[in-house]
């Protein structure tokens, strides 16, 4: 498959948008176009059609593949300083990239090259955004205990099920369903590649939520949707489960390095109220207990982020021991993100419980990420079995 | 070729599972240690070892049940062989 594309940064409205390739170039997008208005996205529930656009244009959604499917064939270590940037910023955003990141990834590495042919150039400018449906009403840690169903049927498959929870689910334009196929145990989960505009398929926002209040989240019914045989993704059988498997590997990495650009940016914001607000007479910041604070802070947002980095280093390896690295490092930086969210409020006093300061947010949105993509006792069940094997890194 | 193949595989599962001991003709599904998770290392150990890509179409539970079957998996999709086959 070889295309002809045409940055979105060299035509329209958005002309001038410099194109996201490295970390710097992150920094510079999100300080500009994110973190001046990320606490009116979270008021408003939704991420504005514009920024969505911009992201477009900077190459932002699916950097990683290959150029000749309309990506830049980045690395994932540099995938990764792209997420905790954007995560810096916004969660709600970034979590728009996680979703659309794993759609696109298992498209790649499970698609046949009529798939990618289908799909890949849009999700990779951005013209399509993708969302991954695994969790039900009645399903969450317990992923074998989905109940939709995909029935042979015809050339194609008819499913039928819910889907709750469902990041982008109110903007998305492709769904990466997970459904059980036959009638047996673990193995009898595949994935289907479901466009939103498919006849059956009705969306229900879900807002107040507690963090991320801007992801779009919602409820996706599948109604005896038809579908193509060509939407099955990947292999059926035994293999399927690894679809799973790898799908939710990048998810948790892309919410890893997340949480470390929450770490991140409450460091940054204590560092400057602390800097600027005054205590009698002196500086919060010459506040011993705050500097204790803020030591932690640098010392563990260092920390999450090496640990990204070596699970990134790892998949751009092919590495088998990337998946368990990613395991690790969501698992220390979504709790890292939790306890210095929570001290940053602390830092910023009556402040921090208000709207002008973004430290709020931080706080809903990193107790989010101890529950997503595998919550704390998840982890913990599967990072000790590391403990056991016998040729340790 | 063969030897050396399965008895890396034997050592990628030995390192995993310390107390797994399997012959070339073992079903590893059997041993009922294996999820998906070790399904997903045990590809990307097989794909980055012998420097080959598995296609959808070999990812079927009989070329993974033993050492001897995921040995025949890597010289079908070994580049000679592919390239040969093209």
């Amino acid at each position: 498959m070889t295309v002809s594309v045409t940055p979105l940064a060299e035509r329209g409205p958005l002309a001038g948008t410099a194109v996201v390739r490295d970390r710097a170039s992150a920094r510079a997008f999100v300080d500009a176009h994110i973190i001046p208005y990320a606490n009116d996205f979270e008021r408003a529930g939704c991420i504005p059609q514009e920024l969505l656009d911009r992201m477009s244009a900077a190459g932002l959604w699916a950097p990683f593949l290959p150029p000749d499917a309309g990506g830049a064939g980045m690395s994932m270590v540099t995938l990764g300083e792209l997420h905790e940037e954007v995560g810096r910023g916004c969660s709600s955003v970034r979590s728009l990239l996680t979703v659309h990141t794993m759609l696109s990834w298992a498209l790649q590495r499970w698609g046949t090259p009529e798939q990618r042919a289908r799909w890949a150039v849009s999700l990779a400018r951005g013209e399509i955004l993708g969302a991954f449906c695994l969790t039900e009403p009645e399903a969450g840690s317990d992923a074998v205990g989905i109940t939709t169903t995909a029935v042979s049927s015809g050339a194609g498959w008819c499913l039928r099920g819910t889907k709750k929870w469902i990041t982008n689910g109110q903007r998305a334009g492709l769904f990466l369903v997970f459904a059980r196929v036959g009638d047996g145990p673990a193995g009898s989960i595949a994935a289907f590649l479901v466009p939103r505009a498919a006849p059956g398929v009705s969306v229900r926002p879900i807002p107040d939520i507690l963090g991320t209040r801007a992801s779009m989240l919602a409820e996706v019914t599948f109604d005896d949707v038809r579908l193509d045989s060509d939407a099955l993704l990947g292999p059926s059988g035994f293999a399927a489960g690894m679809v799973l498997t790898g799908t939710l590997d990048l998810g948790r990495y892309s919410v890893a390095a997340g949480c470390t650009g929450i770490i991140q940016g409450c460091l940054e914001a204590c560092a400057d109220y602390t800097t600027r607000r005054q205590v009698g007479g002196r500086p919060l910041r010459d506040l011993e207990l705050i500097r204790a604070k803020v030591s932690d802070m640098v010392t563990d947002v260092r920390a999450a982020r090496l640990l990204c980095a070596e699970a990134g280093r790892l998949k751009d390896a092919g590495e088998a021991s990337t998946i368990i690295a990613t395991w690790v490092a969501k698992y220390f930086a979504s709790r890292a993100a939790a306890r210095h969210a929570a001290e940053a409020v602390q830092v910023h006093g009556a402040n921090g419980c208000g709207p002008d300061y973004p430290v709020a947010r931080y706080y809903r949105d990193a107790k989010v990420m101890e529950i997503i993509e595998g919550s704390n006792e998840i982890q913990q069940v599967t990072i000790a079995s590391e403990a056991y094997r016998e040729s340790r890194p | 070729m063969s030897d050396q193949v399965q008895e890396q595989v034997r050592e990628f599962i030995g390192g995993r599972y310390p107390d797994a001991e399997i012959s070339e003709s073992d079903d590893i599904f059997q041993l009922g240690f294996i999820n998906s998770l070790f399904a997903m290392e045990l590809v990307l150990f097989i794909e980055k070892r012998f420097g080959i890509t598995i296609p959808n179409d070999e990812l079927r539970i009989d070329n993974f049940r033993t050492t001897r079957s995921m040995a025949e998996l890597v010289e079908r999709c070994s580049p000679a062989a592919v390239g040969a086959k093209a």
